[in-house]
């Protein structure tokens, strides 16, 4: 039994930077000092609260009421024990005061326009028990689906909800799902892509660190759904506490008999194995991935044949990102037609993004696709923290775009973000403010694209370089008319030539800025001059 | 035998089912540029020039490595890919230092070739002029990494026909170069045979005999083709 007063501390990476450990230990000893035992306090340790930016976040559970509160100093932590225990008369109005100023109100709209299907159980359990996670109903689904449903059942309900992939590309998930499982007999293999490379994307890192098991459980259920029987992580060697939790979740797994031979008595064996990334942004493309997990140099080969078809060691291989297998259970436990019925006509459910950049409130945000783009970044994010209206928001990363304010209301759909010159991507949202200048956010990059290519084909390797080139004569300001046709005729070449998504999508920095902010462009290179007198871009 | 008929520049050609969309250009005599693909070896699609387009896919699809399939109607020089030809070629000698007036393989090179097939007579992008380094250690051949153009032909043919794998690819990006063993002095790889299939195949100047000097290389880039028939068919090309 969980007792009645329980304080959950978020120990993901991000509070974690933010002094999460030093601000739990204070609380665990200001507990003591307080007399009281853990049965009638606990503090746990939990993932994502979700307002990354205000870390480190406690949220304080009572009967019928929950608060938050953020950027607490371990000298606090004696007020909130006291807040969380006694009446609220009973506080020192003082240490009250002090307490309020940190309060983070559970009922605002960052908060309450959210809608938390994949981060259901972020912030709630403690993403190193097990226990913790099944008594909040994790494996629950993976235990009916192998006691009731068959492979193809669990199919059905997955085409049924409409999910699309979440790593940025947005195939139909249920329909990967038959292409692997309707392959002739024979071994295959389930993978989830955590090699989460895009800068400002912190989604994946968020789920890993806070909910390892919900993600066992939808690759389990998937593995179960297109008979496989070996499944692998791979997840970049960048997140090393995301990896420290999988790789104990797996191993709770296994002990509990939840991976094994024989998984709830039935026929169905799963081994699921963790594979650390070395570093290369490419390896997130999916036959790169592929090979990389076999130890092969991770290069991107020509699609068909698809994974789905032939993939690790040649055998069908079913590969989703980690906020796809995360949203399985819940589809399940719910059924198709509760996901489909949220987002819109082509894009179904909810979708996960990191936002960040010049907004009030960074963090992790779920809402359901279609949400305008306005609100999430100026009522769920609060705007630019001066008060300035936005410039432009980024999504996507380096294969993405920059969407220009007066397409704000444009809603967050995969058809939508693509018809802007942008994409879904991952789910990276950065806003940003007047004070940018959009051929050095193009500049930047592309020189992530020229750092990141793995140099296979020739338009992203030498292309991007060129493209870089061409893009600091911008910046510095000697770019001439010629210079422009020279961008706009590369970056074509390169997004139409390359071999894989990664040097295809490189362009779309410089091409969305050169179709939203051209002045920008053309002011770098009409009258450099004037333009470096005034300081003024237009 | 299976066979799919599809339409290469308005011309029907039949081809065997399996065979590659390079194959059927090919029977329609369409000249579709490639570089790194070379007869009998494994196709990368890395070089981009083969890329044509089918009416109904979006996307240009590489020849070397697309399967001819039944009723395709394929466009192999279109203004647009006649363009993007030429800028690939310009990106090649622009990422390099190709300077054919000193070069083994001057006049026998496929990219002076292929520069004269795409009409390129200039690149209009910057010259990076790269500090690369040449590997003279093997006592017969010589590596001169300013010539490489990546095209993975010796890497390929040392792995799939030789079996000795001693070519690979090292770093990325811009960086990326060919290694010899665990990136050591090629002398001092011990699986190198001295067979001097990579120098045969080799398309520039980057792999040669010592022997050579500017203008004498005289490759035979038609070996690895010879050698598959020879083991798949047991077909050897003198009988």
């Amino acid at each position: 039994m969980p007792s009645p007063v329980q304080v959950r501390c978020c120990d993901a990476s991000g509070c974690r930077s933010a002094g999460s450990q030093a601000l739990r230990t204070a609380l665990e000893g200001a507990r003591d000092a307080a007399g009281l035992d853990p049965s009638q306090l606990t503090i746990k340790p939990v993932g994502c609260l979700r307002q990354c930016g205000s870390g480190p976040l406690v949220a304080c559970d009572r009967p019928g009421r929950t608060q938050l509160f953020g950027g607490l100093a371990p000298e606090q932590a004696g007020a909130l024990i006291a807040e969380a225990t006694a009446d609220a008369t009973a506080v020192p109005a003082s240490m009250a005061d002090g307490l309020a100023a940190h309060r983070i109100d559970l009922e605002g709209p960052f908060f309450a326009l959210q809608r938390p299907v994949v981060l259901e159980g972020c912030g709630q359990v403690n993403p190193e028990s097990i226990d913790d996670a099944i008594a909040f109903g994790t494996y629950a689904q993976l235990q009916r689906v192998l006691q009731e449903l068959s492979p193809e059942q669990v199919r059905d309900e997955v085409r049924r909800s409409g999910l699309r992939g979440r790593g940025g590309a947005g195939y139909p998930t249920g329909l990967k799902w038959d292409t692997v499982a309707l392959q002739p007999p024979g071994p295959r293999y389930v993978v989830c892509n955590a090699d989460e490379g895009d800068p400002g994307a912190f989604m994946d890192r968020s789920v890993l660190e806070s909910d390892p098991h919900r993600l066992i459980e939808g690759m389990a259920i998937a593995a179960y759904a297109v008979g496989a029987e070996r499944g692998f992580v791979y997840v970049r060697a960048e997140y090393p506490l995301a990896i420290e939790r999988l790789r104990l979740a797996l191993q709770q797994a296994r002990s509990r008999h939840l991976l094994g031979n024989h998984i709830h008595g039935t026929s169905f064996n799963l081994r699921l194995e963790v594979r650390v990334g070395a570093g290369a942004y490419v390896c997130g493309e999916e036959t790169a991935l592929l090979l990389s997990i076999q130890g092969q140099r991770g290069m991107p080969q020509p699609r068909p044949p698809f994974p789905a078809q032939s993939g690790l060691w040649g055998a069908p291989t079913l590969i989703n990102n980690v906020e796809t297998f995360t949203a399985v259970p819940a589809i399940l436990r719910e059924g198709g037609d509760w996901y489909a019925a949220m987002g819109t006509e082509h894009s179904k459910g909810t979708k996960v993004f990191a936002l960040s950049g010049a907004v009030v409130n960074t963090g992790l945000v779920e809402v359901p696709m279609g949400t305008p783009l306005r609100t999430v970044v100026e009522v769920i994010g609060g705007g630019v923290p001066d008060g300035s209206p936005i410039k432009a928001v980024q999504t996507g990363g380096p294969s993405g775009g920059c969407i220009p304010a007066e397409r704000l209301d444009t809603p967050v759909d995969y058809e939508s973000l693509v018809e802007l010159g942008s994409m879904m991507g991952s789910g990276g949202m950065v806003v940003m403010g007047q004070s940018t200048s959009m051929p050095e956010v193009a500049r930047h990059f592309m020189g992530f694209s020229v750092n990141e290519s793995c140099g296979k084909c020739i338009p992203c390797r030498a292309g991007t370089v060129q493209l870089a080139q061409l893009l600091d004569r911008f910046v510095e300001r000697r770019a001439s008319p010629e210079d422009m046709e020279r961008l706009d005729a590369l970056c074509q070449m390169v997004k139409v030539t390359s071999l894989c998504g990664l040097g295809q999508s490189a362009p779309n920095p410089v091409l969305s800025t050169l179709r939203w902010f051209r002045h920008e462009y053309e002011a770098a290179c009409r009258e450099p001059a004037d333009a470096l007198a005034t300081g003024r871009v237009r | 035998m299976a066979v799919v008929t599809l339409n290469v520049n308005g011309q029907d050609v039949a081809v065997p089912a399996g065979a590659s969309l390079l194959e059927a250009t090919r029977a329609a005599a369409a000249d579709v540029p490639t570089l790194c693909h070379l007869d009998g070896l494994n196709p990368v699609s890395s070089c981009r020039l083969c890329l044509v387009e089918v009416e109904g896919s979006n996307k240009l699809l590489p020849a070397c490595s697309t399967a001819a399939a039944e009723g395709m109607v394929v466009h192999t020089h279109t203004p647009r890919l006649r363009e993007y030809r030429r800028m690939a070629v310009e990106l090649f000698f622009a990422e390099g230092n190709h300077v054919c007036a000193v070069c083994v393989a001057n006049t026998h090179c496929e990219l002076q070739d292929m520069a004269v097939t795409v009409g390129m007579d200039h690149s209009r992008f910057p010259y990076q002029y790269p500090q690369r380094s040449v590997d003279a250690s093997h006592p017969q051949f010589t590596l001169d990494h300013n010539r490489c153009i990546l095209c993975t032909r010796c890497v390929r043919v040392c792995d799939e026909i030789e079996g000795a794998h001693v070519w690979d690819i090292g770093s990325r990006g811009g960086q990326c170069h060919i290694v010899a063993g665990l990136d050591e002095p090629w002398g001092q790889v011990q699986a190198c045979t001295s067979c001097g299939k990579c120098v045969e195949v080799c398309p520039t100047g980057a792999l040669f005999r010592n022997t050579d000097t500017t203008a004498e290389k005289q490759p035979d880039a038609s070996l690895p083709a010879l050698l598959r028939s020879a083991r798949d068919q047991h077909r050897w090309h003198n009988q």
